[in-house]
């Protein structure tokens, strides 16, 4: 379980601007949850915040029995576990390829090389790209960069997987898949996260939405539509 | 913890082979540090091996006038030798004395005819004195002087020598000190440079060091590749040194022996060999497993 209890967070640069204000929500388990907003409303800060990347300035991130923004440096590395993350540009290791990009995720759990083996094929046939194994980064496509990221991401079965603009960078039919691929992800019990301002995404989705704005929650629907309020 | 080690060793023989480019040219730095560092080590010996013998060729002796008894000159030796700044003292009777002029000019006959010649001996015995330090002959001589009677002294040559051999000794000690900074200067040099390439290619892959730390990759993991690399950086280096310098030492050798007849390189490398590529190893992989930790430190935050 996610919940966000009074969250602000102000990055104190030069225009002291305040990302997030008095956030409040919790995730529960399974969920589908899309944040929606313009760009700079502060989606990606509240995900910098739960995988933290970032410290929130005032309130509380909890995920599962982690208090997130009191977190020591040590600590994060074992939070980031059981969070799978996808990135609008997909964050991938360029020296390595599809294959060990994935692998990485497990290797670096600790995880004994026969059960990497089994997970990483297993993984990569579910993103449709075990005939992509071999091939390193710059010789993928976007969509199929994108599908690297996610099966990174799911490898090591996270409890939540949270996906940044995931189809930013990508054209319709590829963003289409994306986001089949995190649905099916949920259907497999994954809570799924999606920070995205692609309102026919949203509206084909039919899930829970919370619309940001200059950095508050507008709205917090069941089954809602891509609105701006 | 095996496993860890064993997938660390991979990912930074992965990281070196696959960014072939930068790990050469990241190498070829470190490698012109190692020859310089090496090249410092060497002319080192050669600079030491030339003082020593040019040291060597300093001595004081005192002549004894020919009445002087044997029991005396021997006291003199004895006393000389209970000083600290005494390295050693030759006593030369008269005898050998002659003996080592014969020997000198044997080939010159008319000398030989005329030391025949001579009924008597003219040869004076002689105490000869080494000091551990070219700059003390004048504290020996001063105790020559005052404490041997100058009814036994013939002649003390640091008397005549003296300027000569302290402007000896000065320069001795001079280029020394010369050699030491400028030895101190350029490792300094060569540690800046080659640590201030390896910080820049780690500086390229700052962005991979973010991602693997958001896929939840633990220090070790991020460092560990890194650290590995400067590892091999080192050790092939260290090899690559070592091996162009074998040649040139060979070549070298009797050249440097003209001109400074105690030095045998080649035989220096030979018996040196392992200390010297220990030394250039401890440099490479020291500088790679340090600048790699330091690299990775500003990075390490996210």
């Amino acid at each position: 379980m996610i919940s966000f209890q009074n969250v602000s967070k102000n990055y104190y640069n030069a225009s002291n601007h305040a990302a997030l204000v008095d956030v409040n929500f919790k995730i529960i388990p399974r969920e589908f949850i899309s944040i929606v907003g313009r760009s700079g409303a502060g989606k990606s800060t509240l995900i910098k915040l739960l995988i933290g990347e970032e410290q929130p300035s005032k309130g509380r991130v909890i995920f599962g029995h982690y208090d997130v923004g009191n977190l020591k440096p040590k600590q994060l590395p074992e939070l980031r576990r059981h969070v799978g993350v996808v990135f609008q540009d997909f964050k991938l290791l360029s020296t390595k390829t599809a294959y060990e990009n994935v692998a990485f995720a497990l290797e670096v759990a600790g995880k004994p090389q026969r059960e990497i083996e089994d997970l990483v094929e297993e993984t990569l046939d579910l993103v449709d790209l075990a005939d992509k194994a071999e091939n390193f980064v710059h010789e993928l496509s976007g969509g199929e960069k994108q599908r690297v990221a996610i099966a990174r991401a799911m490898v090591n079965r996270p409890d939540v997987i949270v996906a940044d603009e995931p189809t930013g960078n990508l054209d319709p039919f590829n963003s289409l898949g994306i986001i089949n691929l995190l649905q099916q992800i949920n259907q497999m019990g994954t809570t799924v996260l999606l920070a995205t301002h692609n309102k026919e995404i949203v509206n084909q989705l039919g899930r829970r939405v919370i619309l940001l704005e200059n950095g508050r929650v507008m709205r917090d629907v069941e089954k809602g539509k891509y609105s701006l309020a | 913890m095996l496993t860890t080690l064993s997938r660390l060793i991979k990912y930074g023989t992965q990281i070196f082979w696959r960014q072939r480019l930068l790990s050469i040219a990241t190498m070829v730095v470190i490698l012109l540090a190692l020859l310089v560092f090496q090249g410092l080590i060497i002319s080192g010996v050669i600079a030491n091996t030339a003082i020593n013998s040019i040291q060597d060729k300093i001595d004081i002796s005192i002549y004894f006038k020919s009445n002087a008894s044997e029991d005396e000159m021997l006291r003199v030796k004895s006393n000389l030798e209970q000083m600290v700044e005494v390295s050693a003292v030759e006593y030369v009777s008269r005898d050998k004395a002659l003996e080592a002029f014969r020997q000198r000019h044997k080939s010159d006959e008319t000398i030989s005819r005329a030391v025949e010649a001579l009924k008597d001996n003219p040869l004076s015995a002689s105490l000869n004195i080494k000091a551990k330090d070219p700059s003390k002959y004048s504290v020996i001589a001063n105790y020559l002087n005052n404490n041997v009677s100058g009814e036994l002294v013939e002649n003390i040559t640091y008397n005549q020598n003296q300027v000569v051999i302290d402007r000896l000794a000065s320069i001795i000690q001079v280029s020394r000190q010369v050699g030491l900074l400028a030895a101190l200067f350029l490792t300094i040099v060569a540690i800046l440079v080659a640590f201030n390439t390896i910080l820049l290619g780690i500086y390229s892959n700052r962005d991979e060091i973010s991602i693997m730390r958001l896929v939840g990759a633990s220090n070790i993991y991020v460092r560990g590749p890194f650290v590995v690399m400067g590892i091999i950086y080192g050790v092939i280096t260290a090899i690559i040194s070592i091996a162009l310098a074998a040649p040139v030492i060979w070549f070298a050798s009797p050249y440097v022996k003209l001109f400074i007849p105690a030095m045998d390189l080649r035989e220096y490398f030979t018996s040196h060999f392992f200390l010297l590529f220990s030394y250039q190893l401890l440099f490479g992989v020291g500088i790679g497993i340090i600048s790699s930790f330091i690299a990775i430190r500003r990075y390490l935050k996210i």
